[in-house]
């Protein structure tokens, strides 16, 4: 039973992340990206098994094994993970502000873009 | 110890010169020939034992099982030898060869810097360090000849050397790996105990293949010639350092090296001696037809590394000894000869042999000399380069076994001697005769005495080793044979006089068809009147690297790198199949019922909080267009995810998701407000339902997996971490423990991560001033009524104190340096938010940068620290004290590995949040217009 909450929950934030990363504009990739990297370090974490009320905390008297404890390594990953996801993501936000003034657009697909009709352009 | 100081002092030496200012001409001329004769003191000073027949080692454990580490035995301390004596003269020479204007300093310091680099090919203990110094020589071997970077051709030549000897290097590399996964060890030793196994491999000729590409690049051998040539814009003393007496027979010392253990098969014998005796007439035949004094000698020396590349090849002791020999005097002659180029270019201003005749009026002493040397590259006897060219003779002649080298080689060897007797006659011959000089700048000259002494002294060596070799070169060559061959050095005799025999013959035969075809050529063809050969490397390497280029742009249009929704889609879509396709294959299977998860299960909040999640984000991917508030429903989620880490037992990651979300949400707040408010609404369904097709894939691909792995046991390598945190890392929070201890190298990585994107992000928007007209609206006055701004003040110093206190705990409960940085950094960012503009938060004050780099510096050196110690690095020591009021802290070495990750972090996260936040004030940086 938790195994699927944890599991669905997984699927629905990659799946609205995944759909949010393959919009136009930066913004939104950004959102998506965040999106997908909690469904990440969840996915990280899930790998060592989902355990409640055994934080991998050595508590004296109580054998250091997998059998009382959460697995202690996908948490470490995961805690790294989050870090440098924010750092990526700060990254990609500056990138995508100074895109919008440099390119005169926040839009990341040239594909889409008709001569002067993009909306969201900055006046020149 | 002397062997540290062997190889380290030259690096040392280069660090003071590099520090020390340009006018400071002497200064560093006489530190840098201090260097070398120190260097040649330290060797006089191991001599005895290695002459006695000692082998030297020293070394530290490095890493993994190879040792940093050096070993000198008689073939290293020769070589030893030519690096630091020839050294010597050279800094002698370019102290007045310089002009005023080139900077002396930066010269020395890549002179000495090369110096200890090829020390250490030849005195490295094992072969992974012996690489490191190789790929070092190609690094100051690049800096060195594009040293007058003014000059297109020394930057193109430095390229070019750079890439073909950087890529031997690396194909050196995979070889050395190879060859000590056959050997069983990366030690000399080791490795040259092991020839028989090696050469008993499957694997053998991989390694055989790399390692010669390694050597064959580095000395210049055919088909990679055509660097070397090239390489001739360096300054002339480069030239006959580098480029004639060492690094291009760092090649050729490897093969003398590794001898032992790759030689003396079929395939290395083919090899060798093919390409030997290839670039040895290739060489020769193209230096008859140079121009340029400078080129001349480059191909002839090209074809004398391929002579002696030929004497490895031929696979018997003897002809390893001629080699050395050969390597010896080649040293000598050579590298006067380059001198007196440049004393020639020096006192005309030109290299060209079609300006260039009859300098012997003008220069007579420099004249003598170079003939002198001249007269031992021909191998004109009484001279050094007769003798070894005579036991080569002789080798040429010792095959049994090949039946069609038999011939050829002797053959071929007399052709290509004759072919460098003729390009000795035309130096000699065009250079200081032959007429009157033709359109020079400047009226020729003798040279000051100074540059003229390291010439002289070579030039001696010439004719002491070839008139008493016994009493000169006999002992040293001995010892080096004796290095390189171990117990299986054969008898051979260095005499003048063998009698009338068949080397003697070869040799007549080269000297008089080598004056002969001299004279032809000039009578026949005119030698002035050729302007470019029609073989050259270089156009080759040029086309080779034109051609990258364009295929590169062809893919780049080709690729949909253009559009970032199309490259993700490619990415997605590819990760998609490639874990459907198990997937697919295989099934999700049956879940095994009778794993449990730990502890009960938490149902309601549970619950609730995957509502939480699951709602917001469909909220959000629905209402994305409104960015503000799909920005409020993302928070929403990762404050669901954090509170689901509280759940599945993970306390430090729910704290550092807290933190972080709270971070990441606030900066994206802050760039909103210079991007639209609204996605525009996308042209056409079709894509959105594609989108949406793929989206709904990956989820339910990510979904089954996950819920299979879930519903298996675990076979997880924890336990071992779980076992050993306590006793050996000294803390009872694992996963604090694993990051900054177990793992801590993999985190040292991960906070360098963090503070190179931080200066990134700084750098990005350094000088970066929003056009006031490109505004979505006016800057307003900042909104920060005096209460949030006095609470967010208050907060600071309480905010402070938990930091310190969730630092201090976090080995043994949830907290820690990654969660002590953030708590810091985020009330920091409250304080910004709610108006306090303290100086103190301002990047521009270059406040951040030092929390980067002296956590980096913290947490490095932590791992240096243990080396002290004698442990490997980042190796943890612990103790409890117990301190008044607090009570027991665990006292870790890892704890300044943690306070390293804490200013790191504090310094990463404000440089990354505030940088934008700075742009309301006009630009980020810089100084205001």
């Amino acid at each position: 039973m938790t195994g699927w909450f944890v599991a669905s929950a997984l699927g629905v934030l990659t799946a609205c992340g995944v759909w949010l990363c393959l919009r136009a504009r930066t913004f939104d990739v950004v959102l998506g990206l965040t999106l997908m990297s909690y469904a990440v370090n969840v996915f990280l974490v899930a790998m060592g098994r989902v355990a409640f009320e055994s934080p991998p905390i050595i508590r004296s008297g109580v054998p250091a094994t997998l059998a009382h404890y959460a697995d202690p390594l996908p948490q470490a990953l995961a805690l790294t993970a989050i870090v440098i996801g924010f750092a990526m993501t700060a990254l990609v936000l500056t990138l995508a502000l100074k895109a919008r003034y440099v390119n005169g657009s926040d839009e990341c697909d040239p594909t889409l873009r008709k001569a002067g009709a993009d909306p969201t352009a900055p006046p020149r | 110890m002397t062997l540290y100081a062997l190889v380290l002092l030259p690096y040392a030496a280069s660090l003071v010169c590099a520090l020390l200012p340009n006018h400071a001409r002497n200064a560093v001329a006489w530190i840098a020939g201090l260097t070398a004769l120190a260097g040649c003191a330290m060797l006089g000073i191991t001599a005895p034992a290695i002459f006695g027949g000692d082998i030297l080692r020293v070394s530290v454990p490095w890493f993994a099982g190879v040792a940093f580490g050096f070993r000198m035995d008689g073939l290293a301390w020769t070589f030893g030898g030519i690096i630091y004596a020839i050294g010597a003269l050279v800094v002698l020479y370019a102290r007045y060869y310089l002009s005023p204007q080139d900077p002396p300093a930066r010269f020395f310091a890549y002179l000495l810097a090369f110096m200890g680099a090829m020390l250490g090919i030849v005195l490295a203990d094992n072969l992974i360090l012996m690489v490191v110094f190789w790929e070092l020589t190609s690094l100051t071997s690049f800096l060195l000849i594009g040293f007058w970077s003014h000059r297109a051709d020394a930057r193109q030549g430095a390229r070019m050397a750079l890439a073909v000897t950087g890529g031997g290097g690396l194909c050196l590399l995979g070889g050395v790996i190879v060859l000590g996964h056959l050997a069983g060890g990366y030690s000399l030793d080791v490795v040259l105990a092991a020839g028989a196994q090696v050469r008993a491999d499957p694997l053998y000729p991989v390694a055989l293949v790399l390692v010669l590409l390694g050597a064959f690049t580095k000395s210049a051998q055919f088909p990679f010639h055509f660097w070397l040539p090239h390489a001739m814009a360096a300054p002339t003393p480069v030239s006959a350092y580098l480029h004639s007496a060492t690094m291009v027979k760092a090649g050729v010392f490897l093969l003398a090296r590794l001898y032992p253990v790759l030689g003396d098969t079929n395939l290395w014998f083919v090899i060798v001696t093919s390409t030997g005796l290839i670039t040895l007439t290739l060489g020769a035949a193209f230096a008859i037809f140079q121009q340029d004094l400078k080129g001349l000698l480059a191909y002839s020396t090209i074809s004398h590394l391929g002579l002696v590349t030929l004497l490895f090849g031929l696979d018997s002791p003897l002809a390893v000894v001629a080699g050395i020999f050969h390597i010896i005097n080649h040293a000598a002659f050579k590298a006067s000869l380059f001198m007196s180029a440049g004393i020639i270019d020096h006192e005309t201003g030109s290299r060209d042999m079609r300006q260039l005749n009859g300098l012997w009026h003008f220069m007579p002493i420099t004249a003598t000399l170079a003939m002198v040397a001249s007269g031992a590259m021909a191998g004109v006897p009484l001279l050094n380069g007769f003798l070894s060219k005579e036991m080569f003779f002789a080798e040429t002649l010792q095959l049994t076994e090949h039946p069609g080298f038999k011939l050829m080689v002797p053959v071929i060897a007399t052709i290509a001697t004759t072919l460098s007797v003729a390009y000795s006659v035309r130096f000699i011959h065009d250079v200081f005769f032959n007429g009157e000089p033709v359109g020079l700048t400047k009226t020729p000259h003798e040279a000051p005495r100074w540059l003229r002494i390291p010439v002289e002294i070579l030039v001696v060596v010439c004719l002491a080793v070839g008139i008493a070799p016994a009493w000169t070169v006999a002992p040293v060559l001995a010892v080096a044979a004796r290095g390189a061959l171990g117990d299986r050095v054969p008898d051979y005799s260095l005499a003048l006089w063998h009698g009338f025999n068949f080397p003697l013959l070869m040799s007549f035969i080269a000297l008089t068809g080598g004056v002969a075809l001299y004279v032809v050529l000039q009578k026949t063809v005119n030698l002035h009147t050729i302007d470019q050969l029609p073989m050259s490397g270089k156009r080759v390497f040029d086309r080779l690297v034109r051609g990258v280029e364009i295929g590169g742009r062809r893919f780049i249009t080709w690729s949909p790198t253009r559009s970032l929704p199309a490259a993700l889609t490619w990415i997605i879509v590819i990760a998609i199949v490639a874990m459907a396709w198990p997937l697919l294959r295989h099934g999700v299977g049956t879940p095994d019922l009778s794993v449990m998860p730990l502890g009960s299960e938490p149902t309601v909040i549970g619950l609730l909080v995957w509502l939480l999640a699951v709602g917001a984000s469909i909220g959000a991917t629905f209402c994305y267009r409104k960015r503000f508030l799909a920005l409020l429903l993302i928070g929403v989620v990762g404050l669901a995810v954090s509170l689901g880490f509280v759940l599945m037992s993970a306390p430090d990651l729910a704290l550092t998701q807290l933190l972080v979300e709270i971070a990441t949400i606030t900066l994206i707040m802050v760039v909103l407000h210079f991007l639209p408010p609204t996605s525009p609404i996308e042209p056409g369904t079709w894509r959105k339902w594609r989108d949406g097709f793929i989206a709904i894939v990956a989820g339910i691909g990510v979904m089954l997996i996950a819920q299979a792995v879930i519903t298996r046991p675990s076979a997880s390598i924890a336990s071992y971490y779980l076992d050993r945190a306590l006793p050996e890392g000294g803390g009872t929070n694992v996963v604090n423990v694993i990051i900054v201890d177990f793992r801590g190298l993999d985190t040292l990585g991960e906070i360098t991560v963090l503070g190179v994107a931080g200066l990134l992000i700084f750098a990005v928007l350094w000088n970066f001033r929003i056009p006031a007209q490109g505004r979505d609206a006016a800057p307003t006055e900042p909104w920060n009524p005096l209460l949030v701004r006095t609470i967010a003040r208050l907060l600071l110093p309480l905010a402070a104190m938990v930091a310190v206190f969730l630092y201090l705990r976090g080995h043994n409960l949830p907290g820690g340096g990654f969660v002590a940085g953030l708590t810091l950094a985020v009330v920091l960012v409250a304080l910004r938010v709610a108006g306090g503009g303290h100086p103190i938060l301002d990047p521009r004050q270059l406040a951040y940068q030092p929390w980067i780099a002296g956590g980096l510096l913290i947490a490095g050196l932590t791992g240096v620290g243990s080396f002290l110690f004698g442990f490997p690095y980042l190796t943890t020591s612990f103790a409890h004290p117990a301190l008044p009021v607090i009570g027991e802290v665990p006292f870790a070495s890892a704890m300044f590995f943690d306070l390293g990750v804490f200013m790191t972090v504090v310094g990463g996260t404000l440089l990354a949040t505030m940088s934008p936040g700075l742009l309301p004030d006009g630009h980020v940086g810089g100084v205001d217009q």
